[in-house]
């Protein structure tokens, strides 16, 4: 279990990592990256599972069910979309010098 | 067992860190994603072996449950995405945001559900007392965020989807918006202090109420800047969730996705010249500015395809901007077909690309890409444009406002203020579009009844068709 101030460093630091990630990245990539970022968070599935996993009651079944098929939605979905996507930056050669973008 | 699932967790959250950093390059954007994946795969296998889910007598039901709730919202979603049309793209990416939202508001009323037990049997007195504060008041501001960022994002689909046009709901919206707000806030702190199961619902229904009245009105031109702004809200969202369950892999990788959407978001909205506040509060244009920068004098001019074609054909250099109306026709194809006709004539081709031309930061390059257009002649706006001058023909498709001049010119003008393409300094301009109407703001253009654009009115892909032919027949 994560607690208290441990958790606080964790959502700074991870808050700073994402900050990090995209302050250098080229207009060409937004898309993709709002994509693959809708991905990541699909791991709000683990936590699904755990929600239906712990539901006693019919009702917390339901909803916990609701959950991970939903988040199951996300990070497949997520993930393809964002596959066939970059699928598309193939380099060919010469294209790979990247100074044509900054 | 403990151990390995943390450890594979702490990997998880590893790879999808580095996963997105590879994916800020185009070099090594495709071994991101598979990077992440593999993360994903990891962490989900890992959980079956959990002791919240192994641990209890209803352990064989719930994980029955679990793989057939896998199986059907992971099949849905792998068999959408793979036949989604590459200009759909914005809303399927909205569409499963929207549902990871969802994912996290559902954690969340599990979790509430349980604090309800509990306190309906006596064990608890209340919410706060059955989870401990600081995860009550995660849950349940994972609950409201998660839940708005659902129900906005199914809107936010269904607009660019084209199956809801309607930007107007109710007279004095915000107003409304804003005393729904209010009274989800006394909700969320009487859920907490309760455990009352007809609070909870009436908190969740009117969180889902919010989040379709706070989409509904936000006009289709700001709706990228919603997109990513709901997807940094189901990041933070899902951070919580990690917290009030202690799973570290959803709090690194929700608040990774909540920081750096918050500034994808702001990088957005500034190149639009928009606020992220302007975007929610103020319907687009809808002011008394509109109005009154709506008159264009002049008249749209007219050219064949032939003529088009020659004028190209002869140009030392060609700039190519395209907008949402390419994408829509499904011209990118033909035009990366032009452009190699064009280079062969030893005509200098070079694309221009606005940041926020097509639904999304990123979409035409996306597009541009599909066709195989190689990504070094592809040019951000900073870039090309001090080139305009120097460019004999600038040929714009279907893109309308990021080209309209008023926008530097015309402080009446709602677009006033915004960065656009010079394309009004080249020699030649040549405009395909569908109508005569105006773009997606509604603005009138002063640019096409300029004395050297002219117009090429039809389909996108047919018009790209005839110009090809115009230039083979040379």
């Amino acid at each position: 279990m994560i607690e208290g101030l441990a958790a606080l460093y964790i959502f700074l630091l991870a808050g700073f990592t994402g900050f990090e990630i995209i302050s250098r990245v080229p207009v060409i990539l937004h898309t993709p990256l709002m994509s693959g970022s809708n991905f990541v968070h699909g791991i709000v599935l683990v936590g699904a599972m755990i929600a239906l996993g712990i539901a006693e009651t019919t009702s917390q079944q339901v909803i916990g069910f609701i959950a991970v098929l939903l988040a199951a939605g996300n990070a497949v979905g997520g993930y393809v979309v964002t596959e066939r996507m970059l699928e598309m930056f193939k380099t060919t050669g010469k294209q790979d010098k990247k100074g044509a973008h900054k | 067992m403990e151990l390995i699932i943390q450890i594979s967790y702490l990997l998880a959250a590893v790879l999808f860190i580095l996963g997105l950093k590879q994916m800020s390059s185009p070099v090594t954007a495709r071994r991101g994603i598979h990077w992440a994946g593999a993360g994903m795969v990891v962490a989900t296998l890992v959980t079956f072996a959990a002791e919240e889910i192994t641990g209890n007598e209803q352990a064989a039901t719930n994980v029955m449950l679990i793989i057939i709730a896998i199986a059907l919202g992971g099949g849905y979603a792998w068999y959408t995405g793979k036949r989604v049309a590459m200009t759909d793209m914005p809303q399927m990416i909205a569409m499963y945001n929207g549902m990871g939202g969802g994912a996290a508001a559902a954690i969340a009323a599990v979790e509430l559900l349980k604090a309800q037990a509990a306190v309906q049997s006596g064990y608890a007195s209340s919410v706060h007392d059955y989870l401990g504060a600081d995860v009550a008041v995660l849950a349940i501001l994972g609950a409201i965020i998660g839940t708005i960022a659902f129900s906005g994002s199914i809107i936010a689909w269904a607009k660019l989807d084209g199956r809801l046009n309607s930007s107007k709901l109710l007279p004095q919206q915000q107003l409304i918006n804003l005393v729904l707000a209010v009274v989800l806030v006394i909700l969320a702190i009487n859920v907490y202090l309760s455990g009352s199961l007809n609070l909870i619902i009436a908190f969740f229904v009117l969180a889902l109420v919010l989040g379709v009245f706070i989409t509904v009105p936000v006009g289709g031109a700001d709706m990228p800047v919603i997109i990513s702004l709901f997807n940094a809200l189901t990041g933070l969202a899902v951070g919580f969730e990690g917290y009030v369950l202690g799973n570290a892999a959803m709090i690194i990788a929700g608040t990774v996705v909540g920081s750096a959407g918050t500034l994808l978001t702001h990088l957005m909205a500034k190149a639009m010249n928009r606020s992220v506040s302007n975007v929610f509060f103020s319907g687009f244009g809808t002011g008394p500015a509109a109005a009154a920068a709506a008159d264009v004098d002049g008249t749209q001019k007219e050219v064949q395809p032939q003529d088009a074609g020659i004028m190209m054909a002869y140009a030392s250099q060609v700039i190519i901007i395209p907008g949402y109306g390419m994408a829509v026709a499904q011209a990118q194809h033909k035009i990366w077909e032009l452009t190699q006709l064009l280079t062969e004539k030893g005509v200098k081709v070079k694309f221009a690309i606005h940041p926020v031309a097509g639904r999304m930061p990123g979409h035409m390059n996306v597009l541009l890409a599909e066709a195989g257009v190689p990504y070094d002649m592809i040019y951000d706006m900073e870039d090309i444009n001090a080139d305009f001058p120097n460019t004999t023909v600038t040929l714009v498709i279907g893109a309308n406002d990021v080209v309209n001049p008023a926008a530097k010119k015309d402080p009446a003008s709602p677009l006033y203020g915004m960065p656009t393409l010079n394309a009004e300094a080249s020699q030649n301009v040549i405009v395909i579009k569908r109508g005569r109407g105006t773009g997606f703001s509604g603005v009138e253009n002063s640019l096409f009844v300029a004395d050297n654009t002219r117009m090429l009115f039809g389909d996108g892909q047919k018009v790209a068709n005839e110009l090809i032919q115009a230039v083979k027949e040379l």
